[in-house]
């Protein structure tokens, strides 16, 4: 069936909410509002107010109430607007939710999943166009999610539901009208596994999220140039499905990261430490990154556009990988 | 009446002359307020402007009549909310507008955008886009001003959703405990988005909240400029000459969407309607005219003289240079050799 991004997301939802009591949804606006990105849309009338709970702006408030009724064995969805807001209540994700299974021993566990949306949208400035999922990855004992499709987004939430360990969930706040096949009935995806969005052989383009629908449009350009070009999409950063990449990259010889993300520390900069470490003598090339740059977000239109990656500068870092063009320095 | 009303002072310090000019000032800053942003709606939808829009449409009284109750030299730091603080704090159209294209001649150069106003000049510390993320930063600002011994106070202004967040908690804790110059301002408009107030906080009464921090309080309506210039220069000269910080709640309505996107569908027209009879800017023009006597004629040239300083913003902005490439990474350090694009 055909579906958006956000119907997928709200399926997953509703399928999980009807097959177990626990699960419950809590957020700014996604009650009466219906959802500031229209996600949960129709869910307070199907489920009531005692599961789809309208709260204040107190961020750290509400996830930290998640955890605490994570830990006793309710499975919480908490949705954050957007992930620029995950800032205001990062002590619980990281110094709660993240931590408690191992400080107590494994006696509890946190099954949560904080989800929202995140990375750029259009101007919306320095302090609500952030990618912070590399962030979230550097802490362990959280589990980092971003599905680039409607089919992933659903089938991906459902087993983030369904996981016992607090899932970050990162939608993309400009793929949310983005219309996919999804399979008909259950097709949970398992965390950590990935999965190749386009076939190739000439370089392997490593990308997630929105970034996946960037490379795939350079993939179609370097395709007129005869360039074949093999796009994986971890689709789950935390775990990382390794071996995917790693099979890739023995294929192609040749490898790009693309990320929405600041390059300091960036994830990208963790998957080309694996690759090199893993299937050095495979590549015939340096990784090439391609990343935001590293400033705060400008507003101006044009500068915006600087400042994240775009296809046209995925085409040139594939060209760099080729030797096709000058390496960066 | 409130029992907080006790705060309101007793006399007028101007005759019925002054008040008469001060009015009218307020008058044309509340209608120069409204057309910027009228116009900066028309840009929007016409494609000229991007990413959000907050308009201030209804509660120009609470910026204007607040911070007419300021000196120059006092600071203040508000929400993404904050054109109209902005050119109340002195800022000029032409800036806001030029900001809000996107250009090099705006308040912030183009990097900001709507939502981050700034003017080192006009002592006006920003828009911020976190709700409640600025509170403890204005009591800083406030802090530094007791440190060095300088009379200079600061407001702050929030809205309504703002008071459930934990910072704003913070910032009110340590204005209270280190008695700081400073006047926190609740524009309670009664919806965060979607939200209205009743189901954001289980006692809305805002200045509830002081009694805990050790802050005065007051709160009252905000359709009346003066009524808010008086009401909260009562809490400046308060906080200027006793370090007493007050926590001030004024009730008022947006009459726009929360945003550009916000179709606000979830309160009545008749809501709407009701409160657009206490449209802060007629309401105005009303007093001057009946209670002050002010000839028709002055009006319509000083609304005349408005239109046409929008109109010159608007052209200033659509004729400026885009925003400079280099801006980009020459503000993200101090020392301009430091290229973030290296390091
Ligand atoms: C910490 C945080 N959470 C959520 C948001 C998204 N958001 C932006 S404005 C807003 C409503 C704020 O309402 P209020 O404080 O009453 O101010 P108003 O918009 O009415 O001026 C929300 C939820 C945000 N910017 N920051
Ligand atoms: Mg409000």
């Amino acid at each position: 069936m055909r579906l958006s991004y956000r119907e997928a997301l709200n399926q997953a939802m509703c399928e999980e909410m009807e097959r177990d009591p626990n699960v419950l949804l809590l957020g700014e606006e996604v009650g009466h509002y219906q959802g500031a990105y229209k996600v949960s849309q129709g869910m307070l009338q199907k489920f009531g107010e005692k599961r789809v709970i309208d709260t204040p702006i107190a961020e750290a408030g509400f996830v930290g109430v998640g955890v605490g009724a994570a830990m006793v064995g309710l499975r919480p969805i908490v949705e954050l607007m957007t992930f620029n807001f995950s800032l205001v209540a990062i002590d619980q994700i990281i110094n709660n939710a993240a931590k408690i299974r191992q400080m107590s021993g494994g006696q509890f566990k946190v099954p949560m999943v904080i989800r929202g949306a995140g990375g750029a949208a259009h101007q919306l400035g320095a302090q609500h166009s952030q990618s912070l999922e590399a962030m979230f990855c550097h802490v362990p004992g959280l589990k980092v999610v971003m599905p680039s499709t409607p089919a992933d987004a659903k089938g991906l939430l459902k087993t983030a539901i369904r996981d016992d360990d607090p899932v970050i969930f990162i939608e993309g706040e400009l793929l949310y009208g983005n219309q996919g096949e999804v399979p008909e009935g259950e097709h949970p995806i398992p965390l950590g596994k990935g999965d190749i969005k386009r076939a190739g052989s000439d370089c392997t383009i490593v990308c997630w999220s929105k970034m996946v629908h960037l490379a795939l449009a350079a993939a179609e350009v370097l395709a007129k140039e005869g360039i074949s070009v093999e796009v994986v999409d971890p689709r789950t950063l935390k775990p990382l499905d390794t071996e995917l990449i790693f099979s890739s990259v023995a294929k192609t010889h040749r490898c790009v990261i693309v990320e929405e993300g600041w390059p300091f520390s960036g994830v990208g900069a963790e998957i080309a430490h694996r690759i090199q470490h893993a299937v050095f003598d495979e590549l015939d090339a340096p990784i090439e990154r391609v990343t935001a740059m590293d400033v705060p977000m400008p507003y101006a239109l044009h500068l915006e556009e600087l400042v994240v990656p775009t296809a046209p500068k995925v085409v040139a870092a594939v060209r760099r990988a080729l030797y096709l063009a000058a390496p960066t320095a | 009446m409130n029992k907080s009303d006790q705060n309101a002072p007793t006399a007028q310090p101007e005759n019925h002359e002054q008040q008469r000019a001060l009015l009218g000032d307020l008058y044309r800053q509340m209608l120069l307020i409204r057309r910027v942003e009228e116009a900066s709606a028309k840009a929007y939808a016409q494609g000229k402007i991007g990413g959000f829009l907050h308009l201030g449409i209804g509660q120009e009284s609470v910026c204007v009549g607040a911070i007419a109750a300021a000196r120059k030299t006092d600071y203040v730091v508000g929400t993404y909310r904050e054109h109209g603080h902005y050119i109340a704090k002195g800022g000029s159209p032409k800036e806001v507008l030029a900001e809000l294209y996107g250009k090099a001649t705006g308040s912030s150069g183009g990097l900001g955008g709507s939502m981050h106003l700034f003017s080192q000049k006009n002592r006006f510390l920003g828009g911020y886009g976190i709700v409640g993320g600025h509170v403890p930063l204005a009591a800083g600002v406030a802090f530094a001003s007791k440190y060095r011994d300088e009379d200079d106070v600061t407001l702050c202004f929030f809205g309504d959703g703002s008071v459930p967040q934990g910072a704003l908690h913070e910032g009110l804790s340590l204005a209270g405990l280190w008695k700081l110059p400073i006047v926190f301002i609740c524009e309670n408009n009664q919806y965060s988005m979607g939200t209205p107030l009743y189901r954001t906080l289980a006692v809305e009464d805002v200045t509830e909240r002081a009694s805990g921090y050790a802050l005065a309080r007051d709160r009252f309506k905000g359709e009346d400029v003066l009524r808010v210039r008086e009401r909260v220069g009562v809490a400046i000269e308060r906080a200027r000459k006793e370090r007493q910080p007050t926590l001030i709640e004024v009730i008022t309505y947006r009459f726009r969407g929360h945003s550009m996107s916000d179709p606000a569908t979830y309160r009545t027209k008749e809501e709407v309607e009701e409160w657009k009879l206490r449209d802060p800017v007629p309401l105005a023009r009303q007093r001057l005219l009946a209670e002050f006597a002010m000839p028709e004629d002055q009006l319509v040239s000083l609304e005349a003289a408005v239109k046409a300083e929008v109109q010159e913003a608007v052209r200033f902005a659509e004729s400026s240079p885009p925003a400079e490439q280099e801006s980009v990474w020459k503000h993200v350090y101090a020392d301009p050799a430091l290229d973030p694009r290296s390091t």
